[in-house]
């Protein structure tokens, strides 16, 4: 199981997914129409890492975290 | 719109630990202090140029004030990288963001270069705040009659987003 955050805006709480890959997660995620909504529009991160691989493994225990859109400042 | 439970978390958090050069604080940004705090820091190290970006919140549209997410773990590892570009340019960076709400007129976001001279705090001053505008992971908020309302038509998405949507 990989756990997935949903951060800032898209405020739903944490999930656990059990997911060999991004891919796989991908295709789980997308079910979800909450979540789907904001697919186009996020970046992926693993362990706190942006992630631009759609094919890299993951682990149990692997943090996921989905990033929308950013404004600072 | 609630906070995620993330950013939740951080609120407890006032400030990062003393002496870092990244500091997150809980609402507005007391920047008298916070510069006269850098500018004695720099000074005590000897650099010739220190040049500041302060973000102050503008009256727009009747906004009360705008109010801020922040991705700690990420947000951290991003200033490190560009911390790293500094220093081997011979600079060092400091910053500080507000978590939650900061009203108008009031400044929520500082940056600052420490160079010996002042060409290499020039530019990096633009390529630092830039580069924040795009890729720190901070999420905005307009507050109206107490609502937070995600501020999206000013957000930018980061680099590679995108990745895992329409995957068959």
């Amino acid at each position: 199981m990989v756990q997935v955050q949903f951060l800032g805006p898209i405020g739903l709480p944490p999930r656990e997914v059990e997911a060999k890959s991004l891919r796989e997660l991908a295709k789980k995620l997308g079910e979800d129409p909450q979540v789907k909504k904001w697919l186009a529009e996020c970046a992926v991160a693993v362990n706190d890492r942006i992630v631009k691989d759609l094919d890299a493994p993951l682990k149990s225990g692997d943090k996921v975290a989905l990033l929308p859109p950013v404004c600072g400042g | 719109m609630r906070p995620s439970k993330a950013a939740t978390k951080w609120r407890s958090c006032r400030l990062f630990a003393e002496g870092r050069m990244l500091e997150l604080f809980r609402g507005e940004l007391d920047v008298d202090k916070i510069f006269a705090k850098w500018r004695k820091w720099g000074e005590d190290k000897n650099y010739g140029a220190f040049i500041t970006f302060v973000g102050t919140v503008r009256q727009e549209d009747g906004i009360e004030g705008l109010s801020f997410d922040v991705y700690e773990p990420i947000l951290r590892s991003w200033f490190d990288s560009w911390q790293q570009k500094a220093k081997e340019r011979g600079a060092v960076l400091r910053m500080a963001h507000s978590i939650g709400n900061v009203p108008v007129h009031t400044s929520s976001y500082m940056a600052a270069v420490f160079s010996p001279k002042r060409r290499v705090a020039l530019e990096l001053i633009e390529e630092f705040v830039e580069d924040f505008k795009a890729n720190a992971p901070i999420w905005k908020y307009d507050l109206r009659g107490g609502e937070r309302i995600y501020a999206r038509d000013r957000s930018q998405k980061i680099e590679g987003s995108g990745l895992l949507d329409n995957v068959e």
